[in-house]
């Protein structure tokens, strides 16, 4: 518990050791989140994710200067992906951000995705409210280079930007459903490449399809926690037009704008009492994941792994069907 | 129930741009299942500890084929001790003459891996550092 007392009183030493107890999810995470959480609520979360190469790392380190300079401190946390072979990591988001190194009112947080599919690792969620307890007025949170369906910042984060690079598709893509919805602010970055501009006119075609971000809302059905979008018109969220923003992170073209827009963001957010019910939409998705996980541990304890074992054998050699097998072992369960 | 992984930063302090050492050891590591922090090159002693402190590291490996190692080693411990990162271990690889290894393990580096070491070798070298440790 000293540490996170050290953690509270601004120890780098100790936020860091934190993180690691919460990624690791050693038995004094538990506890030291618990801690931590009336600490929580004060930062601005901004996620950042978009396809492998588009030039999020870049983008980052240009924001967090920008921010820097408007007096906020920021918090980084940059998810790469884990090798689903060897359960190694590369991880190689600090390359890009040396520009920070020296700043004592930056930390960045380099995470694997631990086999974690939805863009960011399981126990992200909690190193960002690590971080929120630190005190950091912003935390960022890079994905995973994340293709058309990685959409989980979008319930983590508050401001959400999905960043596009000239050249990777035509309107068609910018069509299709997944990554592009859960955007707040667009960016192409790369801007001074020639097809940006085709680029920037494939989203506006698409924004102007659409009828805002959805917005979700949790419900009950059948004994289970969905996600259902609000149905047209109750959304209050259709008086944030998604804006698009041009920038080129390495020359630092557009990136005043797109921090002016973030903190525009940030101020609808509150002032249209959105906030609170993403905030409402999140905790619910929450609760719900750590139940299903929970519960999921104590059930698969009552399998039978010796019957399950066999049964991988009679199926591998196609004497019992998949469903069957599971259906065995349901009817043995504990 | 914890998920413990071993975490290495890897870096290249000084002016060389000779990576490629650095790659190969980086991509080794992660094929034995540790996640590798990649700094890149050009790295400040102060940028490494930083990154070290940051990222809550289990062992830092270094990259010099400069041969500058005798200046940039011992600044690095140093700075790594400002940091209160003492007795955190420290590989290096690159070409280092002989006589100077002695000096750098004498210094506290952990162990020095020239041309032609294999790559099993240094993954072993971290595992025993670290185990040691806990």
């Amino acid at each position: 518990m000293t540490l996170v007392k050290e953690l509270l009183s601004g120890s780098k030493r100790a936020l860091a050791r934190v993180i690691s107890q919460v990624e690791n999810d050693a038995p004094a995470a538990h506890e030291a989140l618990a801690a931590l959480f009336p600490h929580t609520g004060h930062a601005h979360l901004v996620g950042v994710t978009g396809a492998p190469g588009t030039g999020k790392s870049t983008l980052v380190n240009c924001l967090t200067m920008a921010f820097r300079e408007r007096g906020d401190s920021v918090g980084i946390v940059a998810i790469d992906p884990t090798s689903p072979y060897s359960g190694g990591a590369i991880l190689g988001d600090r390359i890009r951000m040396r520009d920070l190194s020296g700043d004592s009112g930056v930390f960045i947080r380099s995470m694997a995705s631990r086999g974690s599919l939805g863009g960011i690792a399981r126990k992200t969620a909690d190193v960002v409210k690590v971080m929120d307890a630190a005190g950091f007025d912003i935390v960022v949170i890079e994905t995973v280079g994340a293709g058309q369906s990685e959409i989980e910042i979008a319930r983590l984060a508050q401001t959400v930007l999905v960043v596009e690079a000239p050249g990777l598709g035509d309107d068609i893509q910018a069509f299709k459903a997944g990554i592009l919805e859960i955007a707040d602010i667009l960016v192409v970055n790369k801007a001074d490449d020639p097809r940006a501009g085709n680029t920037e006119r494939a989203l506006k075609g698409m924004l102007e399809l659409a009828d805002g971000r959805h917005v979700e809302q949790m419900i009950w059905h059948h004994g289970m926690l969905i996600a259902a979008a609000m149905p047209a018109g109750s959304s209050t969220d259709e008086s944030w037009q998604v804006p698009i923003h041009l920038t080129n992170a390495i020359s630092g073209d557009g990136v005043t704008a797109l921090v002016n827009e973030i903190y525009n963001h940030r101020a609808y957010l509150n002032e249209s009492g959105e906030l609170s019910r993403r905030t409402y939409a999140r905790v619910a998705a929450e609760l719900d994941l750590q139940l299903r996980e929970h519960l999921m541990r104590r059930l698969l304890k009552g399998v039978d792994i010796e019957r399950l074992q066999s049964l991988i054998v009679e199926v591998a050699s196609r004497r019992t069907a998949p469903h069957q097998a599971v259906e065995t072992l349901l009817d043995h369960c504990e | 129930m914890t998920d413990r992984k071993i975490r290495v930063l890897i870096a290249k302090p000084g002016l060389d741009g000779h990576d490629r050492g650095a790659k190969v050891v980086a991509r080794a590591l992660r094929d034995a299942g540790m996640e590798v922090i990649y700094t890149g090159l050009r790295q400040t002693p102060e940028m490494i500890a930083e990154a070290a402190l940051q990222e809550d590291v289990d062992c830092i490996g270094l990259s010099i084929l400069s041969g500058a190692h005798m200046a940039l080693v011992p600044r690095i411990l140093e700075v790594l001790e400002e940091y209160e990162m003492t007795g955190i271990p420290v590989v290096l690889g690159g070409i280092i003459p002989d006589e100077d290894v002695a000096a750098l393990k004498e210094l506290g580096v952990t162990e020095v891996f020239g041309p032609g070491a294999i790559t099993v070798d240094i993954v072993q070298v971290i595992q025993k550092a670290v185990a040691a440790r806990e």
